[in-house]
């Protein structure tokens, strides 16, 4: 049996969690100052809020945002299902180790090497910056991402279920549509809200494949704090924070339950 | 199954378009020359004159953008600076994050999923939002000073400072590091640790005798996983350093975006992926250990 946590493991566990939150809880405080200065607290109101809504160019960059991110999040789900697939259950085929290399490589190679091959890729092919190119350009970095995820579930899979199917007259892929697919569900839709929210964040990439008129809102968020600490960044963020925190903890309750069930 | 490598087909395309594809591209701007300040760069390569227009575009590279880079102080001490800002970071992130992670795997397993829960959740949290919620803490008339004023101790100066960037680093790194520690401690047998015990070791001797050799897999991991991606970092040192805080991904940008030096910021792009091409080699074999 296990001896409990003295009181140092309390103790640094606490000091970590107060070190990874403060900063976040006083942000999102500060959201709610009514004093123009962001350190200085004066008094309780959401003027900021109002503001925001009232800021065009911030309501368009979420727009293109979520957009960007609901394409790519798909976009890198599928390919990343698919190549988890065959990950997982194609054995040592041919060319194996540069598609594995391909979707490991990405993960922890810096966002401003990725950023500028691509941008050079779109160079040269002649394409105009824009929407689409900061949409392909997410899908690709995050589709890495999304295989990890569900190359993990997978393999846990047993295998012996969609033979099963098949010794029941299932094709191949009936067998794997209604047998695999269901079974590794939560994986891929986890797999879809991690490349979502890393489309949702991420700044580098976006900044070099961008264009004209797909201003996404991490590149607005940064130009403002290039200028300065603002409470409407406060706003803004407190808004992203809450969302993102309530998907993360609904997707594992859903989860949770889910497991309770089976 | 026989034919489960066809499902490969699509994400095999698409990385080789997106991913492989563009690298040989940074590599050719490398070696090209700056001739304006907008591409197209010199050589061009030419399909349609076939096998001499290729030997016409091999003899128009050069490397004299490489040479350029070892002339310039300014690349070399960015590249040392990199590097001692993401090994500094690492070690500061083993002595924080080790203790925090072992204190995690003490707990009960129910209370152990609710902490778990709760480092991965920051990691969600946009990177650029958890880096502009220091500026606030670091600033001169900052929270932090006005904390320390309070106490009556001398303000400090971080912003836009070496030891803000180093802040900034740990911080948004935090959770990368304790993850994979956590991993192995979780899973490690507490009758080994009472062996130890029963054959006269003293906790502290079990604890580096038996538990901290056993995670070693976890520090390699949660190591490589900071110390690769923090020497390209940009958000950090741009939003936390000072304008002399030199670091690589820094560079690219500011080669890219200000000077507009296309071939320069290829040349180094290149050169911090040739330095980070065997740590990466190593992360993968190990995330392939891993999963497989």
């Amino acid at each position: 049996m296990r001896s409990g946590p003295t009181l140092f493991n309390r103790a640094s566990v606490g000091l970590g969690l107060a070190f990874l939150y403060g900063p976040i809880v006083l942000l999102v405080l500060y959201s709610f100052n009514a004093s123009r200065l962001v350190t200085v607290w004066g008094g309780f109101s959401t003027r900021w809020y109002g503001a925001l809504l009232r800021d065009d160019q911030m309501l368009d960059a979420v727009w293109v945002t979520l957009r960007v991110g609901l394409i790519s999040a798909t976009l890198a789900t599928v390919l990343g299902t698919l190549a988890a697939v065959a990950l997982v259950r194609a054995g040592r085929f041919r060319g194996r180790p540069l598609l594995s290399g391909m979707i490991y490589a990405p993960l922890v190679m810096p966002e401003v090497i990725l950023g500028l091959s691509l941008l050079l890729l779109f160079v040269a092919l002649g394409v105009d910056r824009g929407f689409w190119t900061v949409t392909l350009s997410h899908a690709t970095v995050t589709l890495c991402y999304a295989t990890v995820v569900v190359q993990a579930r997978l393999s846990s899979f047993d295998l012996s279920l969609e033979e099963a199917a098949q010794d029941l007259g299932c094709t191949p892929l009936s067998a794997f549509l209604q047998v695999t697919l269901p079974n590794i569900a939560p994986a891929v839709a986890a797999a879809w809200m991690l490349a979502f929210t890393l489309s949702l964040d991420d700044l580098v990439i976006a900044s070099f494949t961008s264009g004209p008129g797909a201003t996404t809102l991490p590149m607005r968020l940064y130009s403002q704090v290039r200028l300065g600490v603002n409470p409407e960044i406060n706003a803004v963020s407190t808004l992203l924070i809450a969302v993102v925190t309530l998907g993360v903890i609904a997707a594992a309750l859903i989860q949770r339950r889910r497991s309770q069930s089976a | 199954m026989r034919r489960s490598w066809l499902a490969a087909l699509a994400p095999y395309a698409w990385l080789l378009v997106f991913f492989a594809f563009p690298f040989l591209l940074v590599a050719k701007l490398s070696l090209s020359h700056t001739v304006l300040a907008i591409p197209p760069y010199a050589p061009q390569f030419d399909l349609s004159r076939g096998w001499p227009g290729f030997k016409a575009f091999l003899a128009g590279l050069s490397g004299e953008t490489y040479g350029r880079l070892t002339r310039d102080p300014l690349y070399i001490l960015s590249y040392l600076s990199s590097l001692k800002f993401a090994g500094l970071a690492t070690a500061i992130l083993l002595l924080i994050g080790y203790p925090i992670a072992y204190g995690m795997s003490r707990f009960a397993p129910a209370q152990r999923q609710v902490l778990l829960m709760a480092v991965i959740l920051p990691f969600w949290t946009s990177f650029l939002i958890r880096i502009y919620a220091w500026i606030a803490i670091l600033k001169p008339a900052g929270l932090l000073n006005q904390a320390l004023g309070a106490l009556h101790i001398a303000p400090l100066t971080l912003l836009n400072t070496d030891a803000g960037v180093l802040i900034g680093l740990v911080y948004a790194y935090l959770p990368f590091m304790v993850l994979p520690l956590y991993a192995v401690l979780e899973k490690q047998d507490e009758s080994l640790i009472e062996a130890a015990c029963d054959l006269g070791c003293t906790p502290a001797q079990a604890f580096w005798k038996v538990t901290f050799p056993l995670s070693l897999p976890g520090v390699a991991a949660g190591a490589l996983l900071c110390l690769i991606p923090m020497v390209g970092e940009f958000v950090i040192p741009d939003l936390l350093g000072g304008s002399d805080t030199l670091m690589l991904g820094r560079t690219i940008w500011t080669e890219f975006f200000s000077d507009r030096d296309w071939p320069a910021a290829s040349a180094v792009a290149i050169v911090l992926l040739a330095t980070l091409i065997a740590p990466i080699a190593w992360f993968q074999r190990q995330q392939r250990k891993v999963l497989s």
